[in-house]
């Protein structure tokens, strides 16, 4: 039978190794019974690594973004030079 | 709501928490519903989800709207998972309006079938009535095992605030 009540869970661990040790919830769906445990070396792994995914697309969403700029604002300096108005620049957005 | 749908199980984080994850979820329904409240303990953050702890053969499209403009994009475009996970929406932080919490529902079609598991997510944010967030993800799982557990990840690597809470239904009939 399902147990679809919220369970209390315990910790047994001090407020300062809390703090320090990344840790997850895990719902057991057959009891309803959720236990409080640290993250393995693995998940711990695998989180790090996420990070570090995660900044390496930002930093090439960034760095698109910037080109991307650079080259507006190179191709509207080009157009001045040829002797485009600003509205006239800003009508071929 | 229909009486199709059961609560399987539902938690509270008492204290900010790295992952929310359930684990033996029974094969009896046939699809799964998967809501969920939370807010990160970073400044702002996105809701991943992975399937038994499985981490690769994640694909995602996303639709966004934030008040101003709208974008789509694929999870390369995407604030994170590069194919590690299924991505869901954004979630608020510290950086965003204090105490809120972002929605979202992920649903799960034929999640024990053995062809591969497809995934849509609906979730809304808020961010100090200076824009908001309102996306649609459509996720794929491709790989034909039965969804025994789910793990919710905060994408950027920050923890879940205390107070975030997730409920998991189950579906028959549906």
């Amino acid at each position: 039978m399902l147990n679809t009540q919220q369970q209390p869970y315990t910790e047994s661990r001090t407020p300062n190794e809390r703090k320090t040790m990344p840790h997850k919830l895990i719902v057991d769906c057959s009891t309803g019974v959720t236990t409080e445990v640290e993250l393995t070396a693995e998940e711990v792994a695998q989180r790090e690594a996420d990070a570090v995914a995660f900044a390496e697309i930002k930093a090439a969403e960034e760095a698109a973004a910037q080109a991307k700029a650079d080259a507006k604002a190179s191709a509207q300096a080009k157009l001045a030079a040829l002797g485009l108005t600003a509205d006239e620049i800003a009508a071929l957005n | 709501m229909a009486n199709t749908y059961t609560a399987i199980a539902t938690v509270t984080a008492t204290t900010s928490v790295a992952n929310i994850e359930f684990t033996s979820i029974p094969a009896t329904y046939t699809d799964l519903l998967l809501l969920y409240s939370i807010r990160s303990a970073g400044s702002y953050d996105n809701v991943s989800i992975r399937f038994n702890s499985n981490t690769s053969s994640y694909s995602t499209r996303r639709l966004l709207g934030n008040g101003s403009s709208a974008s789509s994009d694929t999870t390369s475009g995407v604030s994170g998972s590069p194919g590690t996970a299924a991505l869901c929406g954004a979630i608020p932080g510290t950086s965003q309006t204090a105490n809120t919490f972002g929605n979202q529902l992920v649903y799960i079609p034929n999640y024990a079938g053995s062809n591969n598991k497809s995934v849509s997510c609906d979730s809304v944010d808020e961010n100090n009535a200076s824009g908001a967030n309102a996306e649609m993800t459509a996720s794929l799982w491709s790989n034909s095992a039965a969804i025994t557990s789910i793990l919710l990840l905060g994408y950027h690597g920050n923890n879940f605030a205390q107070y975030s809470t997730a409920t998991l239904y189950g579906i028959k009939n549906s």
